[in-house]
């Protein structure tokens, strides 16, 4: 048989990620002592060496090892943990990485640094124990290759203890393994068997006479006793050799031949291996050919069997459910309309459930997210000489796995910001009075329907002066503006803006908040920034748990009915006839609290009819996006719920103002708003009408 | 009202009638359905359903053919008005009024749209040879729509290009 | 039908164990630590116990012993899939009761003639 070990290797690929990842963290805490973190490290790494030698990538096998001794020997005890070494199998993980990395996308790997490492771990390895021969390869099994000696036969004495059975052994089995060596004789001796009132019947009293004629040697048979060795007493003689036989020689000898059967076929086996292995290698490099993309773009998620469990018992809730509206409605009659309602609650009450239990098999808790940035803040204090230390909470909070990939970068981003321009160095911070290690924390938490993530520093906050000055040199805002606190910092998310006073290294280049903005509203959520100057910044990232449903408000306009995302929703009011301000011709604005909001008539909008197209005692939904506020106008406020999000474009194309589409209640299609597209459009239509004359009823500043 | 039972409803004679909605033949198989007064098909292998007319939700601002989109099991389908596209007849919406979803699928993804029309007449086999090319003088229905015409007794049957259909010009 | 439990933390070593035995006719349960796989044991019967030394909770040294003190594991052949082909894991092994072991890397050839030496 043979069997195809290409398709385990996604998983063995998966597993070692999640390992190196559990190296990586479990390094970056290690305190001397701490032998459990030791071991889960040394597991980890001896995992993916066995995974690969199994899978056949010996160079991740041979580097792997190496890595393996040094945490066995700082596991042992025999080697104490100091800083070098942990920051050498920091290294090594990288190496690790980029190996695997290398299988996963079928590349070659760059081996400069891998023999760097190499090195370094060689070194440090020779220091403690240059006697020592790095084990393993010396042990390496060498029995088989002893060259063949011809038939010979053998007398074999084998007296097991008694409790051998009891460790699973079986004697009879072991005969059939020396059968397919050659021909055997078998003589029980029974001198030992009690009587039968004495048998113990747990306990083995036989021992055997074995005469072997075969061609194996020595080696051979003993491997057969390999796992009773010391439960017995074996010994065994070579009488003598009856033939020479050439190795080439075909012709079977008539007295091996019946027991020999299985030769040929252990060569079968291994030519069929032989091939599968040449199979895969030329599909392997049929595939580079053709460039094939990285594998990482074929999803999968690990599931809790418990989620599992609780989806399979709200599908059985389900049909329960189900089966008894339909025993209800065969013969159904006014009577029963109270158990109707009872049962449609409780139906409403399954869904619902099962809806939630769908959507956290896509839940993954944010620690998959966060469990990069102890390296990343090692790393970078390492390099900018600041002393940090990173505190991560709400690890457990779950969120949605393509919305998790997706905010990973902004993330880094937002780390890498506090670490370059929060944290102020340790001599500025002793000289202010503050502790010489800097904090940076990372908080994540539900609220609502929402995720929040917090990154805060405890640094020198932001600079309100030196932001609005930036600003105004790069001609953002106008000079003598005046702006909130708010506004201020909101001004660190326009392009262009960067209140570094060089570019700096690990801030990068080119990348700006504005694009950690722009990526987080893409994934519907929001950013704010607090901040007190001496005290240090927070940034407050707010997203929705999943991209595929949403919480709506559903409006009317019409006969038309609209959901608008509840997230952007700032108040839904009636609007006052004295609030409202009519300026240059058509534009509305209605007066809430010191903003002006500009009215924006969803009828007018979208080209429809509207019961009706006064503003004055209209409904104004105000929402929000890009910290500008508008006020929707819509004929009546329905129900708040959430939707499922179904494309247009699948069928149809992307529409302006639309962000998809879902299926209400009653079967009916209805369009999701997409606020921040309305907003933008509807600026540009006012800028395009009023050029600037009316800039003073923007809130905040439009670039 | 689906296919299968659109079929079972249509005369087949001869030698395929025994055979329901299998009689193949060597030809190629088109659906037939009305616009005003002329006879149109297309492909019936791309016919998802045809379904009644029920009123879809409207797409802000899109073009006059479109009528919005509707619901078919959880999908979102757009509906494209043919009167309209090809100013033929005049749309009215009656109880009568009908839906042909057609589906073509691509590569990677299939795209699904349902055009109103006027009635569903009939099942036409066609065979390559009597599919002819159409006149290129326009009539209302721009020419890359076409994929030839077939007579059928004494009238002529225009053969849709479903793919060409499809294609939804970009907003404005 | 031959019963096996398999007991890895490594998913793609459990799978391919476990593929590789169903293959081959066998009937296969599958667990990822040795607290697990002693949880199986003790509610179900096996022909044969194939387990992972180096594993996280529970080792496959201590789920070998823990199976012994169960009485119908008494005689069930344990085997143990190690990397460590020093004397020291094989030890550890069989006096905690294993059977034998398997040494990793095995392929799916290797691991088939082992079984055919502790399982009828």
């Amino acid at each position: 048989m043979s069997i195809d070990l290409s398709q385990f290797i996604p998983s063995f690929l998966e597993e070692s990620f999640e390992g190196l990842e559990l190296m990586e963290s479990s390094l970056l805490n290690l305190e001397q002592g701490d032998d459990e973190a030791i071991n889960s490290i040394f597991r980890a790494a001896h995992s993916i060496k066995g995974g690969a030698g199994t899978f056949g990538f010996n160079d991740v096998t041979v580097f792997t090892h190496l890595v393996e001794t040094l945490l066995d020997e700082m596991r042992d005890g025999r080697r104490s943990i100091e800083q070098n070494d942990v920051e050498i199998l920091l290294g090594s993980v990288d190496c690790m990485r980029l190996l695997i990395e290398a299988i996963r996308d079928e590349t070659d790997c760059d081996t400069t640094k891998i023999e760097e490492n190499t090195k370094l771990l060689e070194k440090t390895l020779a220091i403690e124990e240059s006697s020592a021969k790095t084990e393993g390869d010396s042990n390496a099994e060498t029995s088989s290759s002893e060259p063949n000696q011809g038939i010979s036969v053998w007398q074999i004495d084998f007296v097991p203890e008694h409790h051998l059975v009891q460790t699973g052994n079986d004697p009879l089995l072991i005969f059939s393994a020396l059968a397919e060596l050659g021909e055997i004789i078998v003589v029980a001796k029974t001198k030992e068997l009690p009587l039968l009132n004495d048998i113990d019947p747990e306990e083995l009293y036989l021992s055997w006479h074995i005469t072997l004629t075969t061609e194996s040697t020595e080696a051979d048979i003993k491997e057969v006793f390999e796992w009773v060795e010391d439960e017995c007493l074996l010994t065994i003689t070579q009488e003598k050799a009856i033939i020479d036989t050439p190795q080439d020689d075909v012709t079977q000898q008539d007295e091996a031949s019946t027991s020999n059967t299985t030769i040929p076929e252990q060569q079968d086996l291994a030519k069929s291996e032989i091939k599968s292995a040449k199979a895969t290698d030329t599909t392997q490099s049929s595939d580079k050919a053709v460039q094939k993309p990285k594998a990482e773009t074929v999803g999968s998620i690990r599931v809790g069997v418990d989620k599992v469990d609780s989806l399979i018992n709200l599908v059985g809730e389900l049909v329960i459910t189900q089966s008894m509206l339909s025993e209800l409605g065969t013969d159904f009659d006014i009577s029963k309309i109270e158990r109707l309602t009872s049962g449609l609650d409780q139906l409403l009450q399954n869904t619902k459930e099962l809806q939630e239990s769908v959507m956290r098999i896509r839940m993954l808790p944010i620690s998959f997210a966060f469990n990069r940035f102890p390296r990343l803040v090692h790393d970078l204090s390492k390099k900018t000489g600041k002393d940090i230390e990173l505190i991560l909470k709400g690890e457990q909070t779950e969120l949605d796995k393509t919305v998790m990939e997706q905010i990973g970068d902004p993330l880094v981003h937002l780390v890498r910001n506090a670490v370059d321009h929060g944290i102020e160095t340790s001599e500025v911070r002793i000289a202010n009075g503050k502790p010489a290690k800097g904090t940076i924390t990372l908080d994540a938490y539900h609220q609502g329907g929402n995720i929040v993530i917090e990154i805060n520093d405890d640094g020198g906050g932001i600079n309100r002066q030196a932001v609005l000055n930036k600003a105004i040199e790069k001609g953002i805002v106008e000079a003598g503006t005046s702006l909130t606190d708010n506004q201020v910092f909101d001004l660190l998310f326009e392009p262009g803006f960067s209140t570094a006073i060089e570019v700096s290294d690990i801030s990068g280049r080119g990348v700006g908040m504005d694009v950690v903005k722009r990526n987080i509203q893409s994934l519907g959520g929001r950013i704010q920034v607090q901040s007190e100057e001496g005290k240090g910044s927070t940034f407050k990232v707010n997203l929705p748990l999943t991209l595929a449903i949403l919480d709506g408000q559903l409006v009317r306009v019409g006969t038309e009915t609209y959901i608008i995302p509840l997230i952007t929703i700032v108040e839904s009011l009636q609007t006052q006839t004295e609030l409202i301000n009519r300026v240059s011709g058509d534009m509305v604005l209605y007066r809430l609290r010191e903003d002006n909001v500009p009215v924006l008539p969803i009828y007018k909008l979208f080209n429809i009819s509207a019961d009706s197209e006064d503003v004055e005692h209209a409904l104004l939904v105000v929402v929000e996006a890009d910290g500008q506020k508008v006020g929707l106008m819509v004929d009546d406020l329905l129900a708040q719920q959430q939707v499922v999000i179904k494309s247009l474009a699948d069928n149809y194309q992307q529409v302006e103002g639309i962000s998809g589409a879902t299926i209400l209640g009653d079967g009916s299609v209805a369009m999701i708003l997409d606020i921040p597209g309305i907003i933008t459009a509807a600026l540009k239509m006012a800028q395009q009408t009023h050029t600037t004359r009316n800039h003073q009823q923007a809130v905040g500043v439009i670039a | 009202m689906d296919i299968q039972e659109l079929a079972a409803e249509i005369e087949v004679e001869g030698e395929y009638a025994m055979e329901g909605i299998d009689f193949i033949s060597s030809g190629e198989q088109f659906l037939t359905f009305l616009l005003a007064k002329e006879q149109y098909g297309v492909e019936i292998l791309c016919v998802e359903e045809i379904r009644s007319w029920e009123h879809p939700t409207k797409i802000p601002n899109a073009a006059g053919y479109i009528k919005g989109v509707i619901n078919m099991r959880g999908n979102i389908v757009p509906i494209v008005d043919l009167r309209i596209k090809f100013n033929i007849g005049e749309p009215q919406y009656t109880d009568t009024t009908v839906v042909i979803v057609l589906t073509v699928k691509g590569d990677s993804k299939s795209r699904t749209i349902g055009f109103v029309v006027d009635a569903v007449s009939d099942v036409l086999n066609a065979d390559e040879k009597e599919i002819k090319t159409a006149p290129s003088f326009g009539g209302f229905v721009p020419e890359h729509y076409v994929n030839g015409l077939v007579n059928v007794g004494e009238g002529v049957v225009t053969l849709l290009n479903v793919e060409a259909l499809q294609t939804i010009e970009p907003h404005q | 039908m031959t019963k096996i439990l398999v007991v890895d933390d490594s998913n793609s070593i459990r799978d391919m164990v476990s593929f590789t035995l169903k293959s081959a006719g066998y009937q296969t349960v599958e667990a990822v630590n040795g607290k697990e796989g002693l949880d199986k044991a003790q509610t179900e019967a096996f022909d044969l116990v194939i387990s992972d030394v180096n594993m996280p909770i529970m080792d496959g040294i201590e789920l070998c012993g823990e199976l012994r003190k169960l009485s119908n594991f008494k005689f069930t052949p344990i085997l143990m899939l190690t990397t460590e082909s020093s004397g020291d894991m094989k030890q550890r092994g069989k006096s905690a009761g294993a059977t034998g072991w398997l040494v990793k890397p095995f392929n799916p050839e290797k691991l088939l003639a082992t079984i055919k030496r502790v399982v009828r």
